[in-house]
């Protein structure tokens, strides 16, 4: 899907948050130079074209005590990994769920599934209840916690471009 | 500060989105029965107090054209810190975690373009003399992370 030069403007005026004012796209629109409804007409298109996911909070997991964070990974039949991915998805602890490539001989999993908690052992409660939900149709499965954030920075869009 | 009962409501209400009209923190209050300056004031407090990262728009850099991809590394302990500056090094290193795992180092790439992906595992590789495995998505089941309200 293309993007014009006031998509990239609009998407780089915003990536890094809106304003908290009682009429954000307003102001917005006043940094950019263009009008309020073309702003919002914008944002709609660049969500309508599946550019712009959602406009939403971020919260911080470790600072609402969640600080043990596993990705849980799962070797889950080719056949059934549609229909199951989307079942844990749907599980109010899981974060974010995805199909990736295995990396076979070192990577058997093919199924991602986030799982936050306060501790490692509701982490691995939340895994087991995974597990019961894959059941045969799951050959093996790991879970990695994290140790240390390394780097985080959003996504960085060049400006002007 | 600690979050009570409504913005923990917020929180999880703001997960699932916000809307696009002239003034939308009075949406979102009218809805949970709030008013626009408290909706206003209590994310402004969440955000600087560290339990909000990020608000705003969450854009696509794979719908943007752009290359999006989760990566691991096996890195020898005695090398870790070395490998880490040259990989955080890269703009396009977007989040990098330590992991327990033999596969001990997951970053995301994001780059503008989708070749941008394995020329940065390439670059990676031939400064770290390591593999760099990749990770692309090839279908995403989310729905949505709720704190407990």
């Amino acid at each position: 899907m293309k993007m014009d030069h006031i998509d990239r403007a609009l998407i780089a005026e915003t990536q890094a948050g809106l304003p908290l004012v009682a009429e954000p796209y307003a102001a917005v629109a006043e940094a950019l130079g263009m009008p309020e409804d073309q702003v919002m007409a914008r944002l709609r298109s660049l969500k309508a074209r599946g550019i712009m996911r959602r406009i939403a909070i971020a919260p911080n997991h470790y600072k609402l005590g969640m600080t043990a964070n596993g990705m849980t990974v799962w070797d889950v039949r080719d056949a059934d990994v549609a229909e199951l991915g989307a079942r844990i998805g749907a599980l109010g602890f899981v974060s974010h769920c995805y199909e990736r490539p295995r990396a076979l001989p070192d990577w058997p999993y093919n199924l991602f599934a986030m799982v936050h908690g306060d501790t490692r052992d509701e982490v691995e409660a939340k895994r087991a209840e995974i597990a019961t939900l894959l059941g045969a149709a799951c050959r093996a499965s790991d879970v990695l916690y994290s140790k240390r954030i390394l780097k985080k920075t959003g996504l960085r869009l060049a400006k002007g471009k | 500060m600690t979050l009570d009962a409504t913005d923990r409501l917020l929180l999880n209400e703001l997960q699932a989105g916000f809307p696009i009209a002239a003034s939308p923190f009075a949406v979102v209050g009218d809805a949970l029965g709030l008013t626009e300056d408290d909706v206003i004031a209590r994310i402004a407090r969440m955000r600087e107090a560290g339990y909000v990262t990020r608000f705003g728009p969450f854009y696509d850099a794979a719908a943007m054209g752009g290359g999006l991809c989760l990566c691991a590394m096996e890195v020898p302990a005695d090398a870790f810190d070395a490998v880490l500056t040259k990989v955080n090094a890269l703009p396009e290193v977007a989040h990098n975690y330590e992991r327990t795992h033999r596969l001990n180092m997951w970053f995301v790439l994001a780059t503008e373009t989708e070749d941008g992906i394995t020329e940065a595992q390439a670059r990676i590789e031939a400064e770290t003399g390591l593999p760099v495995l990749l990770f692309p998505k090839l279908q995403e089941f989310f729905i949505g992370f709720r704190v407990a309200a």
